[in-house]
């Protein structure tokens, strides 16, 4: 094992009321890559927003070769050595190519740019990518692909030791990432070393030397990628030992009702382009049909789909049975769909409204601009729901803002459920709220499918998944897997599913 | 490979196409228009417009607005009247102006960085400021009478053509100062926008300025130091307004933000910023004087057709841009 | 009278503002009764009202009558800054709607009522082609109204040719300058359209949805929440409101001044509604507010003019009203303020 070229030891960062990086040790390479791997909240992004200063850290040392350094802002990290590429493109869309890898380091001559050296610079950089492009098109005149390779080019421009990925794939089809992937062996050969964080296991497989695992802020280990096998991995970003994963008894979930009569939804072919490929699903009444997958593998995509949020580009869908279109969110109102979106703060709640407005407005949507919900069963569907799920406010006037995650969740609930509707789409409905919330909201989605109610639940939490549906539908990057009911309705098939068995097939070589 | 013009360049192509057909078009219908006179006088007459412009584009650039401009430049020739009447020397009055409108804008840069508030609100307030500041300083119209104005100034203008009158005399026709200090503003503001870090960082925040600042762009720098720009063209453009209306008005320039913010969207410059281009404002600039000289010219055209006619290329070109970025989310 | 009014109108400020003591509309209130008091105790005659003919006269009711454009005005711009957006063409459609009113009836010879008729149905017109732009092509709000800001005087003097039309007739004259029980119809019509504008907004779900908009747009679209209609709606109800402004504007003037009507009215509009406490980033409004910011305006103007403080120069206190307004909505400076404050103050409601 070669010396780290960076390392971190005891990193803490506390944000107020969590720990998000606890005492963690992470050592990066030269000449290899590292994949950084963890659910939601793992600590991953923390830690990279750690190493190139974008936060400080509250304790611990990070050396990078046998210097410690302190790094302010990711400026200073790249002065370091330290370059990161992240998710989302973050360049400038409207200036050139050249511009791009650039600016901020642009040389001058009596304070005017040498716009001829500066394109010279930019075409030798994306050369060492084994990329040509006339550099003095704008950015957005290139796919995403191309525009993440040009942030690449620009990371590797200044003199980096270390090479943040941070998600770079998620935008990507399979030929682009080949090609990533391509340029990154390169990149790894010539003795840099490469900090990869991505949620595709596939790509991990493919590309990493070693694996470092978060879960929860603290670290669970660092393996060489030979000596942790995918379903090992799985278990342990989700947390269980796979000796605990073998010996779990299988208990059967409630038997999912066998009626007669047609599933509420039912999709065939259904998919979009660069989003969801497409997958078969039908829902009935008084079920729970649980999405399971990791972050990135397209199961909020598919729930987007289902509600009209975005557009399905193939395949049929069915309600009772019957063809049907669901084209918009007022669409899926009208069939008496709900959704709770995955990000309660930024898609689900209207902040500054009250706990009142905030519930009835679906209904209120419903009944239409005219009929306005006289206040007298306004407040009686207030009463009604905050008893029923427990929410805990000082009042239905408060503003939705102040109260805590777990009530936030309870109102948007409510919201949908004043709307009396057939299938609810929860997507991560437990997700950042206490203990006891969350055994409230677990308990009302049972509560919820007894009373006849289809509900599709997604969530990360494989445990949590396993308890609660009756059906799961097991996607991976992008890709309905499996379909698990019955006695198969575990976390131990869950993981497996997710893990997948076979290698997938490989990508096409890089250029 | 096959050529296409670049997305950047078409409203910028179209403006320059506006330009010359309503020139050919001028040129066609009218007798007079073809004489060298006209393209002088548009440079003139459009001098002070044009300078306040070219600091409203870098304003507009970086994903701003400034409504204070015409206040500013009001503001200003009042001011240079008032210091020229109490015997201060020209040079000197003039410098003082401009330091007070780069100071000005400067205070508005600030508040609206550091205290991160909407462009459109804190220039309104800076556009009331200078209003009353100008009447305060002078409340009504002072004409200038220094020799400096009359005859330094008069005598800066470059021959540039010869013309033939009808009586058979020939006529030498000067390039006035305020058009040489307007095309001199032009060239040393497309010159920093083009060929300096500060042009560049400007147009890197306007088109993604949480970009810019991961990149490691000054981003409160540079937009502090644009507001200190505009307000420093906008005084600049007060002086320049004073050589040719040789006096000062508190009361004057109402609205001419908006021919300003017009010249800039017309000559191709997105209202979003982060992508447009000095000489665009030239060309917006010369199509708003050239519909005006057209209008004169017509003679029973009446002038509200300038004000529709600006609107509905405003519309035209605001039009232009949202199918252009459309077609680039797609 | 002299002390009567000025009795009344105290007793009304205090309960207004123990009334609204813990919410928004109480900030922009206390500025007004506190220029209120200072004009009370140094600038005599401010409070001065007396009847002649029936009708009341003096400063109070002037600045209920000269702020009636902007309140007029400030009712539309509130649903429009609500939903998120702003609109910088209403004053130019009070030229249009001047214009046509003074066209139709002097120069097309029709009966005052339609050409009022004629001209609010323009100004809709002009309000629903703001919304287009908005609404349906999406357009950012302040170049989209641009265009009509530049172009809407040109189109009001197309309309009268240039002319500054004048009229005489009773029933025009009126709108802007009559009596009704004692007082300025103006603010009947005001009274009226507030009230209009509050059954509009809070007795339908219009009120609702337009804060539901405001605050959170792709909330709103998750819900189901027809967005586009919503601002549609507000942009044509502002462009209604800025027709009603232009009709009192032409008549208080006896006349249509296209060149003149309504000049930056709409930057005052806007900064009523920001002083009555509604965000320009849109979401919750308060009319009331907005009504109490017009007027601290106008009374501001006024109270310069009785102290014989020049027009030309009242811009400077007005900069100065904006740029307070703005820094204290700075959620940058709250936080720094709170920063200081350290830990004494309470989180509302937690």
């Amino acid at each position: 094992m070669s010396e780290p070229l960076l390392e971190a030891r005891g990193l803490t960062k506390r944000f107020p009321g969590v720990v998000a990086l606890n005492a963690v040790n992470f050592a990066a390479r030269a000449g290899e890559v590292h994949a950084l791997m963890g659910e939601n909240g793992a600590g991953k992004s923390t830690l990279i927003k750690c190493l190139t200063g974008v936060y400080p850290r509250d304790e611990g040392e990070v050396t990078l070769g046998s210097r410690v350094i302190h790094p302010r802002s990711p400026r200073e990290a790249e002065a370091a050595g330290i370059s990161t590429v992240y998710q989302e493109v973050n360049l400038i869309p409207d200036l050139s190519v050249a511009e791009n890898i650039c600016l901020g380091r642009q040389s001058t001559t009596f304070g005017l740019l040498r716009w001829g050296a500066m394109r010279t610079r930019a075409r030798a950089a994306l050369a060492r990518l084994g990329l040509t492009l006339d550099v003095s098109l704008p950015l957005t005149s290139y796919s995403i692909a191309i525009q993440q390779l040009v942030a690449l080019a620009r990371a590797i421009d200044v003199a980096a030791k270390v090479l943040i990925l941070d998600e770079p794939t998620s935008s990507l089809d399979e030929r682009e990432v080949a090609e990533l992937f391509a340029i990154v062996r390169r990149l790894r050969d010539e003795g840099m070393a490469v900090i990869f964080v991505t949620h595709f296991l596939d790509q991990v497989y493919e590309i990493a030397d070693r694996i470092t695992v978060l879960r929860n802020g603290q670290l669970i280990g660092e393996f060489p990628v030979a000596a942790l096998p995918r379903l090992q991995l799985v278990a342990r970003m989700m947390g269980r030992d796979v000796k605990e994963i073998e010996a779990m008894d299988h208990r059967p979930a409630a038997a999912p009702r066998s009626g007669e009569a047609p599933p509420v939804l039912a999709v065939r072919g259904f998919g979009r382009r660069a989003s969801v490929k497409p997958v078969e699903l039908a829902v009935h009444a008084g079920e729970v049909l649980g999405f399971a997958g990791l972050l990135g593998s397209g199961r909020t995509e598919l729930a987007r789909l289902l509600f009209g949020i975005d557009q399905a580009d193939c395949g049929t869908l069915e309600i009772d049975g019957r063809p049907a279109t669901v084209r918009s969110p007022q669409a899926a109102l009208a069939r008496r769909f709900g959704f709770t979106p995955e990000d309660r703060k930024t898609a689900g709640i209207l902040p500054n409204l009250t706990v009142r407005e905030n519930l009835i407005v679906a209904l209120q949507v419903r009944r239409g601009l005219w009929k306005r919900i006289p206040r007298v069963e306004q407040d009686a569907l207030v009463a009604k729901f905050v008893a029923a799920l427990g929410i805990k406010t000082s009042g239905p006037e408060q503003l939705i803002k102040n109260l805590s995650g777990g009530n936030q969740q309870k109102v948007i609930l409510s919201r949908w459920l004043a709307t009396e509707p057939r299938l609810l789409i929860l997507d991560e409905p437990t997700r950042g709220i206490d203990v006891g919330a969350q055994a409230d909201i677990e308990r009302l989605i049972a509560k919820f499918r007894d009373e006849g109610l289809a509900v599709i639940f997604i969530c990360s939490e494989t445990a949590e998944l396993a308890r609660n549906s009756q059906r799961i539908l097991v996607l991976r990057d992008r890709a309905k897997v499996a379909e698990l009911s019955g006695a198969a309705v575990c976390e131990e098939s869950i993981i497996h599913a997710i893990a997948g068995g076979a290698s997938p097939p490989a990508g096409p070589a890089g250029p | 490979m096959k050529f296409r013009v670049p997305a950047q360049l078409i409203p910028l192509a179209a403006s320059a196409a506006v330009l010359v057909l309503l020139y050919a078009g001028g040129c066609l219908a009218f007798d007079g228009f073809t004489s060298p006179r006209v393209v002088i006088n548009l440079f003139g007459d459009n001098a002070f417009v044009g300078v306040a412009a070219v600091g409203a584009t870098f304003v507009i650039l970086s994903g701003g607005i400034d409504l204070s401009v015409g206040a500013v430049v009001a503001l200003t020739t009042i001011s240079v009247a008032a210091l020229l009447g109490h015997g201060v020397p020209p040079l000197a009055a003039v410098l003082l102006v401009l330091a007070g409108g780069a100071a000005f804008g400067a205070f508005l840069g600030f508040i609206i960085h550091w205290f991160e508030l909407p462009p459109f609100l804190i220039t309104l307030g800076g556009m009331f400021l200078a209003r009353g500041l100008g009447f305060m300083v002078h409340p009504e119209s002072l004409g200038i009478t220094h020799p400096f104005y009359g005859e330094t100034v008069g005598g800066l203008a470059i021959p540039v053509a010869h013309v033939t009158t009808a009586s058979g005399r020939v006529q030498t026709l000067t390039l006035p100062f305020t058009a040489q200090c307007f095309l001199a503003v032009v060239l040393v503001a497309s010159v920093a926008a083009k060929w300096t870090r500060f042009g560049r960082n400007v147009y890197a925040i306007g088109s993604s300025e949480s970009s810019a600042r991961l990149m490691g762009v000054p981003v409160g720098k540079t937009k502090i130091l644009v507001y200190t720009l505009a307000g420093f063209l906008s005084a600049l453009g007060g002086v320049v307004a004073t050589f040719y209306m040789q006096s000062g008005n508190p009361a004057s320039f109402v609205g001419l933000e908006l021919d300003a913010i017009a010249a800039v969207v017309i000559g191709g410059t997105l209202l979003r910023g982060g992508v447009g281009f000095i000489s665009g404002t030239l060309v917006g600039v010369l199509i708003l004087g050239i519909i005006q000289t057209l209008i004169n010219f017509k003679g029973d055209l009446n002038t509200w057709w300038t004000k529709i006619a600006i609107g509905g290329l405003l519309l035209v070109f605001i039009m232009l841009q949202q199918a252009l970025s459309r077609r680039r989310r797609e | 009278m002299s002390v009567v009014l000025p009795l009344v109108l105290w007793i009304a400020l205090a309960a207004g503002l123990c009334f609204s003591r813990r919410s928004v509309v109480f900030w922009p209130l206390l500025a007004l009764a506190l220029l209120l008091l200072f004009n009370q105790l140094f600038t005599p005659g401010f409070f001065h009202v007396e009847i002649r003919g029936g009708h009341l006269y003096g400063t109070l009711i002037d600045i209920l009558n000269q702020g009636a454009k902007v309140m007029l005005l400030a009712l539309g711009m509130t649903l429009v800054i609500a939903t998120g957006g702003v609109d910088l063409s209403v004053g130019a459609i009070m030229a249009i709607a001047g214009a046509v009113l003074a066209q139709r009836f002097v120069g097309a010879g029709w009966s005052p009522g339609l050409a009022i008729v004629a001209a609010l149905a323009l100004s809709v017109v002009a309000g629903a082609w703001n919304g287009l732009l908005v609404a349906v092509l999406r357009i950012q709000p302040i170049v989209a109204t641009l265009i009509l800001m530049v172009a809407g005087r040109g189109i009001a003097q197309l309309i009268t040719d240039g002319q500054i039309i004048t009229f005489e007739n009773p029933t025009l004259v009126y709108l802007g300058n009559g009596f009704l029980l004692g007082l300025p119809f103006t603010l009947t019509l005001v009274l009226v359209m507030l009230a209009l504008t509050a059954v509009l907004t809070r007795r339908t779900a219009l009120g609702l949805f337009v804060e539901a908009v405001g605050d959170n747009e792709t909330a709103s679209h998750f819900t189901g929440l027809p967005a586009r209609q919503v601002k549609f709606l507000a942009y044509v109800f502002a462009g209604f409101c800025a027709g009603l402004a232009g009709l009192v504007a032409a008549s208080n003037i006896k006349c249509a001044d296209s060149n003149h009507a309504g000049l930056y009215l709409e930057l005052d509009a806007i900064l009523a509604v920001v002083i009555g406490g509604t965000a320009l980033t849109g979401g919750r409004f308060y009319l009331a507010g907005s009504m109490i910011g017009a007027l601290l305006i106008q009374t501001l103007t006024q109270t310069l003019y009785m102290r014989n403080v020049s027009a030309d120069i009242a811009p400077v206190p007005k900069a100065i009203v904006i740029l307070a307004v703005c820094l204290l909505q700075s959620p940058k400076l709250r936080e720094r303020l709170a920063r200081l404050g350290g830990g004494r103050k309470r989180r509302a409601g937690a």
